[in-house]
């Protein structure tokens, strides 16, 4: 059993929350994103987080070292868009290796000196996939349901670059999240297991789906149940929901599958609903209540936050964590 | 075993039989595979919703045949079958001989499907590396009984077989047991062959034994091969099937491919057909062969008609005209009328009595929410026809008519052609028993007033969309306070708004005024307005509810402050001249488009607000997923789809556009000077915000995406008009026909045409005629989102709500002359279904909303144009800050 497996057997893990709201303080500039590096790159960088690991590194393992002291156990990379589907719109195809072995390196850097400091609360690194900006189930085209912007293979290959690169970077597990098209999320898991099987290597998966309104379905029309049933055949550390929710709202569909699967289960919701400006404006504490219903109904095994939570929000959920048992949940069966 | 399309489908102990659809296998439906040959695959994904609808849990999807392109066609019919929730929402089988084609399958498909199917028939090795690749897709696996010495055709050898499969499987590949589901070959009895006497029993036996002796999985088969020996004689292979089902299922069997069509209930077989085909099933006499083949002589065809579901047809007659109110079906109600007719003492009796029960329930489950209104107005079509056929008989008794509950006065205000909302609003009310005088468009306030006095009417409602029409409604309320009316005012249409019906209308009369913004409300106000007893009461809430209302919505507008017309301009929006880039149209001039084919629009049209503007909302597509609506969009939208393709295939109308691009510089900051060859052929005013606004963000006025003369750069500048043309005649056409579900439909889809010749037409400017944006690459879903570069405003919209300018865009184009579209008194385009504006390329040009602008700019606006300033506030007045 790997530590985190041991972990996950004793207590609550926090998982960290938003890289993108924090990034937002920066107030970066275009010229900040390119750094000396980029600067005469022939596209805009702007928006394009993930390069930040690159050009802004202390930035990025500044927001990492404050999840882990508000109480984080896991970070996750700063690699979300981190494959060539996604980078294209930079053309930044070629970098993606770079990226995610960066992104992956410094995060691993900064738990080890948390780890070193505490070591009876060891720090992992989650190497974050995110969903890409394609669907491999839904067509981009009103007026053409058969076409399809991205095939499964294209997909499969595009993961399978990021897993390798992260796991290169020294990442202790992955977490495919944002899952709003599952057959991308098979996609990625295929490319997953290919690596684990080229390289003889086990490393524990979260994955994690995304209810993307009160329909209670997936963006690609799964309900929560269709949704874990299709991504059951690979062995998984954890499956649950992020984003789009707030952890109000997500709490029926966290009860939905956690009565059917013998798989840990995650969540990290939004910090509420945005606002008529787009913001994120739910407190720590207003978010930690609701969350605090969630360990009482004894649903959670780890728990973080997504858009708009901050250092702050995740001190108040791991506060609150701490005061709870995880849900107990099957001992993996080797497969 | 767990499966999932959109929902989960489990099986456990404790789950019935599961059915799996075999209509869109090309080998199980003959018109499955012409359909694919041909190409056809719309109709093809017919078949698999009718499968779903019959009651199919798991469809599977085979194309293997010698003249298809088996992979091609499973993943195109695949990926249409994801866009069709009412299909998908079940797990698919993909079933092929070819891996290939199942891998392609596998790749396609989200939810957890099936594999039908592999085998041990080319060796272990093939069967186990598939039985990987599938483990690593997510799928489960039907296993075939065959192996290398060929396939499994009795009990020894179905077990032998699915014993090294399974053991093969769950050791070697770890492949998880409750995924595998074995098919233990089906073979024809009673084909007259000694060695067929126990394709049957032994199939059932085997069945028994792979269920007791291999933990977990399934068993599964084709039924319908067991009766082969019977084809042509549907009664006796209906006797067999369930005879045969019976006995498997009680084996173990628990999924398999029947067609439910062929299927007949156990306990319903004659006694004397059962025990023939027992015996032959269960191999129980030398002589069951020839006794069975003697005795179905005797027996009759299928008792069966497949068809559409037509037992509400035997329900009583109040019943059934409910039920084809409810499900707005007109097939019969002509003859469930006549036959009300009969029965009753006078026809009047039947509109009272049969009808108005039905519409009863209709009002009742609208009401609950369990109705929407595209079915709500399908009702009404029915309840119509009903009514149409009904009159004659009650004028020939000169009866009186039905008392209704109450008449309402309906009409879109002068000046304005919008009737979308007001007609839906109309039938709506109608079917509640009301009698609609509908005065149509462009009604003057004189002809409302007058016709609200002859007719005597207990409410009027007025409609319209844009602006101008908002002081029309001003005006007929201060007319209605004049003349001393007491009947109450409603207003409704997408410009209005509960603010603008508390602060500019209700303030002009003093009886009931309220704003009803959906179709739904309607009703409940209406009824509540003329509610003999409570009405007094219930006029007094509204008003104070509408004084409240007001009140805080006053104070709000106080809190916002305004800076001068000078101090404006002096923060206009500040492009860099120098570094700007100027791209000189292609196409200088005016030019018109007559014979663009509706079938190249199509594709721009944007649907999310045609629901809109039948009450159903959310976005498109996500609406026709929507939990509450989704069902009725989507029926709506098919509805919808089909008016397209008939408009297209019969050009039932006409799109025409006029536009020019012309030499331009803005001047004086707010004006935009339109020149040919340097020589000025009209003048565009702009308006500039006035909201204080923080440090930095300026105040913008269109005027500031063309480049100044000073610059002595030339700049550029478009105009536009498209227009549809004959909505109107067709929606009357379906109105004569009593239909109005299909004459709002004609007129929604009208104005969406309108909206996608917008679209297409600024498209073909960016990339050919302008020629500024020749490479762009956008989808419908870029363009709805106006990710293209330069902007198309349109006056009378928010960044220029000046209706005016319209008159300039006509002297510019001669869009009267050119292409027909005229202008109004209001100003609104007709036919109402039309768009135009300007086109501004610059690419920091954005579209912006102008807001609320001070007295200072009203004077400056008037001595611009040229015009009195009484006329300037009256076209600017629902932008002016009080």
């Amino acid at each position: 059993m790997s530590s985190i497996q041991q972990a996950l057997k004793e207590r609550i893990l926090v998982l960290d929350g938003a890289m993108g709201t924090m990034l937002q303080a920066y107030k970066f500039t275009e010229a900040n994103f390119r750094g000396e590096r980029f600067k005469d790159y022939p596209t805009p960088l702007q928006g394009n987080n993930d390069l930040l690991s690159i050009t802004q590194p202390e930035a990025i393992k500044t927001i990492h070292g404050k999840y882990f002291e508000a109480g984080a156990d896991i970070v996750e990379t700063n690699t979300f868009s981190g494959t060539t589907i996604a980078m294209a719109d930079y053309q930044m195809e070629d970098l993606v290796y770079e990226l995610n072995y960066q992104s992956a390196k410094i995060a691993k850097e900064v738990a080890e000196e948390f780890t070193a400091k505490e070591p009876n609360k060891p720090r992992f690194v989650a190497g974050s996939i995110g969903p890409t900006n394609r669907t491999a189930s839904m067509s981009p085209d009103v007026n053409d349901p058969g076409y399809r912007a991205v095939t499964f293979d294209e997909l499969r290959i595009a993961y399978k670059q990021q897993v390798e690169a992260l796991v290169d970077g020294g990442v202790d597990l992955l977490l495919v999240e944002t899952v709003f098209d599952t057959l991308n999320a098979k996609a990625a898991l295929f490319a997953i297991e290919e690596v684990k099987e080229e390289r003889g290597i086990d490393i524990p998966i979260m994955l994690s789906g995304t209810i993307t309104d009160a329909s209670g379905r997936t963006l690609s029309g799964q309900t929560a149940e269709a949704f874990l049933i299709s991504v059951s055949h690979i062995p998984l550390l954890s499956v649950g929901f992020n984003c789009a929710l707030g952890a109000n709202l997500l709490q029926p569909h966290l009860e939905a599958i956690a009565s059917k699967t013998d798989f840990a289960i995650s969540a990290h919701p939004n910090a509420g609903l945005p606002n008529a400006f787009g913001e994120y404006d739910e407190t720590p504490e207003e978010m930690g209540e609701q969350i605090e219903e969630y360990l009482k109904k004894n649903l959670i095994n780890i728990i973080g936050g997504c858009c708009g939570t901050s250092p702050e929000h995740i001190r108040v959920i791991a506060n609150i964590a701490a005061k709870y048992k995880p849900r107990e949940f099957a001992t993996l069966s080797a497969v | 075993m767990k499966l999932s399309g959109l929902e989960p489908l489990v099986l456990n102990e404790n789950s019935n039989f599961i059915n799996v659809g075999e209509r869109t296998n090309v080998a199980g439906s003959r018109k499955f595979l012409r359909l694919i040959k041909e190409e056809k695959f719309d109709e093809a994904l017919d078949i698999a919703r009718h499968q779903v609808d019959g009651g199919a849990q798991i469809i599977d999807i085979n194309f293997d045949d010698g003249l298809i392109d088996g992979k091609e066609a499973m993943v195109r019919f695949l990926n249409l079958i994801a866009a069709e929730p009412d299909i998908c929402r079940v797990p698919i089988m993909i079933d092929s001989s070819k891996w290939e084609i199942i891998e392609a399958g596998l790749q396609v498909v989200q939810g957890k499907c099936v594999v039908n199917s592999i085998s041990l028939k080319e060796g272990e090795e093939k069967f186990i590396w598939e039985a990987k690749q599938i483990k690593r897709y997510g799928a489960a696996v039907i296993v075939m009984a065959f192996d290398e010495v060929g396939q499994a055709d009795n009990y020894e050898r179905r077990i032998e077989i699915a014993k090294r499969s399974y053991d093969v499987l769950v050791n070697k590949v770890n492949f998880p047991s409750e995924d595998i589901i074995f098919d233990l070959n089906i073979f024809p009895v009673a084909t007259g062959m000694d060695e067929h006497r126990r394709n049957a029993i032994d199939f059932i036996e085997a069945t028994r034994w792979v269920r007791e002796n291999l933990p977990n999985v399934s068993v599964s088969g084709g039924v319908s091969n067991v009766s082969f020996s019977f084809r042509g004689n549907d009664g006796v292979r209906e006797a067999m099937h369930s005879v045969f089902l019976y006995h498997a299922i009680q084996a173990g069997m628990n999924m398999g491919i029947v067609n439910p069509a062929l299927l007949e209930v156990y306990d319903d077989i004659p006694k004397d057909l059962l025990e023939y085909v027992e015996d032959v099933i269960l191999d129980r006499r030398d002589d069951a062969t020839e006794r069975l083949l003697d005795f179905a002589e005797t027996v009759k065809g299928s008792k069966k008609e497949a068809g559409a579901d037509l037992s509400w047809r035997e329900n009583p007659l109040q019943e059934r005209i409910t039920h084809a109110l409810v499900k707005g079906i007109d097939a019969f109600i002509i003859e469930d009328i006549e036959q009300a007719r009969q029965e009753a003492e006078k026809p009047i009796d039947v509109i009272e009595g049969h009808l108005m029960i039905g519409m009863n329930v209709v009002g009742d489950l609208f009401g609950a929410g369990k109705m929407f209104l595209p079915q709500v107005v399908k009702s009404a079509r029915v309840m119509k026809k009903a009514v149409a056929y009904l009159n004659p008989f009650i004028e020939a008794e000169k009866t009186d008519k039905q008392e209704p509950v109450g008449k309402i006065l309906m009409a879109t205000v002068k000046g304005d052609v919008h009737d979308i909302g007001k007609n839906i609003v109309s039938v709506v009310l109608a079917c509640n028993n009301y009698e609609i005088v509908d005065l149509g468009v462009m009604v003057p306030p004189e002809k409302i007033i007058e016709t609200a006095i002859k007719e005597r009417v207990d409410a009027i409602g007025l409609s319209g969309l844009i602006t101008p029409s908002l002081d029309e409604m001003v005006y007929l309320a201060k007319e209605m306070q004049r003349q001393n009316f007491e009947i109450p005012l409603l207003i409704g249409g997408a410009t209005t708004s509960k603010a603008h019906t508390a602060v500019k209308i209700d303030t002009q009369y003093n009886k009931a005024v309220v704003h009803v913004n959906d179709a739904s409300r309607a009703v409940t106000v209406v009824g509540d307005l003329l509610n003999k007893k409570g009405t007094h009461e219930y006029t007094a809430k509204l008003k104070k509810d509408y004084d409240e209302f007001r009140t805080k919505f006053l104070k709000r507008g106080k809190e916002k402050s305004y800076i001068s017309i000078e101090e404006a301009r002096a923060r206009k929006y500040k492009i860099d001249w120098e570094t700007s880039e100027i791209v000189k149209p292609k196409e200088l001039g005016v030019q018109i488009l007559k014979q663009l084919s509706l079938k190249e629009l199509e594709p721009f049209i944007d649907w999310s607000p045609f629901f809109r503007s039948w009450d159903l909302h959310g976005k498109y597509p996500d609406i026709l997923k929507d939990k509450v609506v989704g069902e009725q969009a989507t029926q709506l939208f098919e509805d919808a789809k089909d008016m397209v393709q008939q408009i297209i295939a019969k050009q039932l109308l006409k799109p025409k556009a006029v536009f020019g691009l012309f030499e331009a510089n803005s001047i004086n900051d707010d004006d935009i000077t339109v020149q040919k060859k340097g020589k000025e052929v009209a003048v565009f005013r702009t308006l500039r915000q006035q909201l204080k606004k923080r440090e930095g963000i300026p105040n913008h006025a269109l005027a500031d995406f063309i480049a100044p003369k000073e610059t002595g750069k030339t700049d550029y500048i478009g105009a536009f008009c498209v227009g549809i043309f004959g909505a109107q005649e067709l929606a009357d056409s379906y109105r004569a026909k009593e239909d109005d579900y299909n004459a709002i439909m004609a007129q929604a889809i009208a104005d969406r045409f309108a909206e996608a010749f917008a679209e297409y037409l600024h498209k073909q400017i960016r990339v050919k005629h302008w020629s500024y944006a020749a490479n762009e690459d956008l989808t419908n879903d870029d363009l709805i989102k106006e990710s293209y570069k330069g902007i198309r405003p349109a006056p009378g919209y928010p960044a220029c709500p000046d209706h005016l300018e319209k008159e300039t865009i006509w002297e510019l184009l001669e869009v009267e002359k050119l292409i027909g579209v005229k202008l109004t008194e209001s100003l609104a385009m007709w036919p109402a279904a039309a768009v135009s504006g300007y086109y501004f390329a610059n690419p920091e040009a954005k579209y912006f909303g102008l807001g609320k602008i001070t007295d200072d700019q009203v004077t400056d606006y008037a001595t611009r144009k040229g015009i009195t300033k009484a006329k300037a506030r009256k076209w600017l007045h629902p932008n002016i800050a009080e």
